[in-house]
């Protein structure tokens, strides 16, 4: 059994009922952009905690190392120059912003729901999404399924890897490895409630300090996310990358909403169609000479 | 720093200036979110590169790099035009109302007395008038255009907006807007804190640029106060430590000093060493400079030191010239130093002309390094191809390397910025053959020791009458160590009124009050007095109460002096010994003693009516805004711009360009690059990722920044055809750096004196050891020459040509 605090919520590519009769919190990582000063503890906690050997790589021009995301690299410190002004409507200033970028962890998670591979992907009752690898056969539909472009397959072992959100942490009631590292309270940890409180506190006191158009991303498109930001020029897009409205890929829904049902139906069409062929035709016959050939592949 | 890292929470307003405070102290960064976000502070960011600290910062100014005193001098121009000065605590507390000598000038960039043969002044009329008393004359009105307030506002009148934004390529009305918000802190309820690092030093007018600082703190009245101070951020975890232990060429532990070769008996060095006080009723603390001084000497010398010889003086070294680095590679690259012992530094990489540290390094007999890891100074007869381009060969050099622990394998204690010695333990063995620090001076020593016993020597006795009464003597433990700093009687004390036993024989000193000049006391650092008691070990204490609820935490660890977490606190009350700010209050009078939360540093029970200064330290008793004869070029602080100016003149006065007393080297002044042939201008900092030249040795560290890179602006990147990314080549005269080009918009061109003036922003963390891509040391670029008073190398300031590779 599960520990409490990761009870299954929800499996991928499984109809079985989850396990309810406990509630958890919700818990929410929160990251305040207006706080960060990108010094990159995060990024070596993670590799710290979770044992990863990340490549020394090369300079591209940019604070940003590894310039992206990788197998290895869980979470990174995305680093981009806007000319923005502060009030929304002013003179624009010029401003380095510094988002953590890695696994939102949401509510909706269209990894989850574009796995096909059963118990791959996992959605604990706290909200954390884990990838667990030893089911994970490495199609990549998690890529496509994920609005924020987050996982990433590994050339190694072809299997899929992004941020746990420290399920093996949180579990034991410690804070992710990259909230304890951060020193100057960027990142924050706790109830997805709390940590909404205080993202919106967080806002009016920004707002106060001339930023009129800070706001907070909980993006609704995705159902909420459990990891979220403070972003204080409030538009998502200035954060490298960050997807004003992000939303599960249509062909995710597609695949899993349309296709599946009627997939599942053609497969259960195949199994009728052959029990009638059995039943009118009769079995399948093996030739002798042809099943006694060597060297058949068995799996 | 004068506060402590906690308290900058309590700020107001925060200026990062001289310092990236984000970046290279993350950590105590948390402070100033603390205070932005408890205390609504703002944060105000001077620097040539909008950095990380600028990221958080409510105001950014761009600066040219080496123009700090231009910009700091305006400020000081707009709050004594515009009246914006704590009234009280600058007629009080500052010498703004002394007299100054007849003959004193300031004319054309050179005050009174300047050799040009010499380049050093006769500093004889940068003093006080003094009155037939004895005592030095005053002025209250602050009138008189002879007293220190007259002439400082006369020195900063040139500062003007225009003047400032002409020199430091800062838009007037951003100049102006950071001028009020800095202003907003001279009334008494509000403060400022002065963040600043390396980026104020590293310039040929180092320390007054930080004076300049601090002297804008005494006329706001933000000195003492909780929330205010000047804060120097030590780039080293235990940087404090060696300066507070006297690790350098002039100084002994607690800021004691060495003798002048002038000072050849210990009667004239106390004499000179021991001031007398310039204002009635002032405490004078360094009077008890004899008392530090025999109680170290007897930490040293055990029974050899004795009142009759002077505590041993004859054995010090009489100092003839300052042998600060600059100076010891000079000797070494003109083959007048053969050996050289380099422990916990790697001056290959953190000195500059790296060429000409080579060439020191291979004139040497021998050089043992003692260091946790192989740094390019161990291995720099190795031929790395362009990175080091040597020829073994032809280097005779013998390298020893004895590998020592770090600081996690050893117990001891660390001073950090705020002056808390914080005591810790061995968390691993070293590796391998590695020994502390400790254990291989020690074995060094006896070896040494044994040697002059058996074969004698030119010199012997300093050796051989060293006090080693340490338990396992190869091997000293760092408790031991730590009890000789704080001090112990080593006879019985009587209280000669009371005939009281103050203190047993062998009994530790509870602090610096108690020790004394006539032999009965030992002290390693009076400053440390109090650090290790008979209570036990302060430094190993981890109490997070704080009755002050305002960050004080006096039961955590121990900070010198005294256990004092806010120095200057006196300071912190009005005349009458009340505080400025209830809701800043640290101590107060009560009717018949000063008490309060922090420890006063004040005679406890001087009340206010005797007039008592609350600088101490100072024969004055008040914070100086003129800095007579103290520092070698000039009372006040002067605009000169960097040894490689991108102006080619000073147009303040063009005849004066650069600081006229800073340390030069004849070999290296012809080195100077001239605005025609470089015309960008190079400056050296540190990241975050990397930990000076340590880091790159530490794979995940290198992972996060792993090739050298220089940050130049887009519009330098265009006029070059250089993209983002592209190799390119840094070169002057002294070398040339090959890296990656880090396009920004972080960087601008700046309008200085008429023209446009471009940054190139060089990190400096790379070179041939370590796991990181190799690179070149940035110092192969930077200048020889020195502050002039604390000789610090000019690595923010210098000129260099680029080119796409």
């Amino acid at each position: 059994m599960a520990l409490q605090s990761l009870d299954i919520k929800r499996r991928s590519a499984t109809t079985m009922p989850p396990p309810s009769i406990r509630k958890t919190a919700d818990v929410a990582k929160l990251i305040d952009i207006s706080k960060c000063i990108g010094c990159k503890a995060c990024q070596a906690a993670c590799l710290e905690w979770n044992d990863l050997h990340e490549a020394v790589g090369i300079n591209v021009g940019s604070y940003q190392n590894p310039p992206d995301l990788t197998p290895e690299s869980w979470t990174l410190m995305r680093f981009s120059e806007v000319e923005v002004p502060r009030d929304g409507t002013g003179e624009p200033e010029l401003a380095w912003l510094i988002r953590k970028d890695g696994c939102m962890h949401c509510a909706e998670p269209g990894c989850l729901e574009a796995c096909p591979a059963p118990g791959a992907i996992v959605q604990y009752s706290n909200g954390i999404v884990d990838f667990q690898e030893e089911n994970c056969i490495g199609c990549g539909y998690c890529i496509t399924g994920c609005p924020f472009n987050i996982p990433r397959i590994s050339k190694r072992d072809r299997k899929a890897y992004k941020c746990t959100l420290c399920s093996d942490r949180v579990a034991v009631g410690l804070e992710p490895a990259c909230i304890k590292a951060c020193p100057t309270q960027a990142l924050v940890f706790g109830t997805k409630d709390d940590m909404k409180r205080h993202a919106e506190d967080r806002v009016a006191e920004l707002k106060e300090r001339g930023f009129a158009t800070a706001a907070v991303y909980d993006p609704s498109g995705v159902g909420g996310t459990h990891v979220m930001y403070v972003l204080q020029y409030g538009d998502a897009e200035l954060y490298q990358g960050l997807p004003r409205n992000p939303r599960v890929s249509p062909m995710v829904k597609l695949w899993k909403g349309i296709f599946k049902p009627v997939s599942v139906a053609l497969m259960g069409l195949a199994v009728v169609v052959g029990f009638l062929h059995y039943v009118t035709v009769g079995p399948n016959e093996v030739k002798e000479e042809k099943a006694g050939q060597p060297g058949a592949p068995r799996n | 720093m004068t506060n402590n890292w906690v308290d900058i929470k309590n700020a107001n307003v925060i200026v990062v200036m001289g310092g990236n405070a984000a970046e290279a102290h993350p950590v105590g960064f948390k402070w100033v979110v603390e205070a932005k976000a408890r205390n609504k502070a703002t944060l105000i960011v001077v620097d040539p590169r909008f950095n990380r600290t600028a990221a958080v910062a409510d105001h950014y100014l761009p600066i040219r790099a080496g123009s700090d005193i231009a910009f700091l001098g305006g400020v000081i121009n707009y709050l004594l035009a515009h009246d914006k000065i704590q009234h009280q605590y600058v007629v009080n507390y500052t010498n703004a109302p002394y007299i100054v000598k007849q003959g004193f000038d300031f004319s054309d960039g050179l005050f009174t007395g300047y050799s040009s043969e010499t380049r050093a002044y006769d500093t004889s009329s940068w003093d006080y008038e003094l009155g037939s008393d004895g005592y030095v004359m005053v002025d209250s009105t602050l009138r008189d255009p002879r007293c220190v307030f007259q002439l400082m506002k006369k020195h900063y009148a040139r500062y003007t907006p225009e003047v400032v934004a002409s020199l430091t390529g800062i838009p007037q009305d951003k100049f102006l807007k950071v001028c009020e918000i800095i202003a907003s802190t001279a009334p008494a309820d509000r403060t400022m804190t002065s963040m600043y690092a390396l980026g104020w030093t590293h310039h040929s007018v180092g320390t007054q640029n930080i004076r300049t600082m601090a002297m804008i703190q005494l006329l706001l009245g933000n000195i003492g106060l909780s929330g205010g101070g000047m804060n120097a951020l030590r780039g080293h975890s235990n940087i404090q430590g060696l300066t507070d232990l006297g690790l350098m060429s002039n100084l002994m532990p607690g800021y004691l000093t060495l003798p002048h070769k002038e000072e050849q008996d210990a009667a004239t060095y106390l004499a000179h060493r021991t001031p007398k006080p310039l204002r009635p009723g002032q405490f004078n603390y360094w009077s008890n400079y004899s008392k530090f001084y025999a109680s170290l000497m007897k930490a040293v010398y055990g029974g050899a030191a004795t009142a009759a010889n002077g505590y041993c003086y004859d054995w010090l070294p009489k100092v003839n010239v300052e042998y600060d680095m600059l100076r010891t590679f000079d000797l070494m690259a003109e083959g007048k130093m053969n050996g050289y012992f380099c422990q916990g530094f790697n001056p290959l990489q953190a000195f500059p002309y790296k060429s000409k540290l080579i060439r020191a390094l291979s004139n040497l007999k021998f050089l043992v390094v003692m260091d946790p890891l192989a740094t390019e100074t161990s291995e720099f007869w190795q031929n790395h191809g362009k990175y080091n381009d040597v020829d073994p060969r032809h280097i005779n050099t013998e390298v020893f390397r004895l590998p020592t622990t770090c600081f996690a394998e050893e117990d001891g204690s660390l001073i950090n910025s705020s002056r808390w010695l914080q005591w810790h333990y061995k968390g691993a063995d070293g590796p391998g053959e590695s020994r502390t620090d400790i254990v291989i001076m020690a074995d060094l020593f006896i070896r040494i020791r044994d040697k002059y016993r058996k074969e004698g020597g030119a010199f012997p006795d300093p050796i051989l009458n060293l006090d080693w009464a340490y338990v396992i003597p190869h091997s000293p433990h760092p408790s031991e160590l730590a009890t000789e700093l704080n001090g112990r009687a080593l006879e019985d004390i009587v209280d000669p009124k009371t005939k009281q036993t103050l203190l047993h024989k062998g009994q530790q000193v509870d602090g610096f009050f108690q020790l004394r000049d006539d032999g009965k006391t030992a002290c390693g650092c009076w400053l440390f007095a109090g650090s290790w008691t008979s209570k036990g070990n302060q430094m190993a204490r981890r109490d997070t109460s704080d009755p002050s609820g305002r960050g004080l935490y006096s039961s955590w660890a121990w900070s010198w002096p005294a256990n004092r977490r806010i120095m200057y606190n006196r300071a912190s009350c009005d005349p009458a010994g009340k505080p400025w700010d209830f809701n800043r209050r640290l101590i107060w009078w009560n009717g018949s003693k000063w008490v309060g939360f922090d420890v006063p540093d004040y005679k406890p029970d001087a009340a206010p009516s005797q007039d008592m200064g609350p600088f101490i330290m100072n024969a004055e008793g008040v914070g100086r805004l003129f800095g007579r004869q103290l520092l070698k070029d000039g009372p006040f602080p002067e605009h000169y711009e960097p040894f490689e100016t991108p102006l080619g003149t000073n147009p303040l006065h063009p005849k004066v360009i650069s600081n006229p007393v800073a340390k030069l080297y004849s070999a290296s002044m012809e080195l100077f690059g001239k605005t025609s042939d470089f015309p960008y201008v190079g400056t050296t900092y540190r990241l975050t990722e990397l930990f000076h030249y340590w880091g790159k040795h530490c794979r995940i560290n290198a992972v996060l920044q792993p090739q050298q890179f220089v940050e130049i602006s887009e519009e330098l990147a265009r006029e070059k055809g250089i993209g983002n990314g592209d190799p390119v080549v840094v070169w002057n005269r002294r070398g040339q750096i090959e890296a990656v080009a880090l396009v920004t918009k972080r960087l601008k061109p700046l309008k200085v004196n008429g023209r446009t003036v471009y940054h190139v922003g060089i990190p400096i963390h790379w070179g041939f050891t370590g796991v990181a891509k190799k690179g070149y040391p940035a110092n192969a670029l930077t200048p020889f020459v020195g502050d002039a008073d604390a000789g610090t190398p000019e690595f923010k300031a210098f000129l260099v040509n680029l080119r796409k590779a």
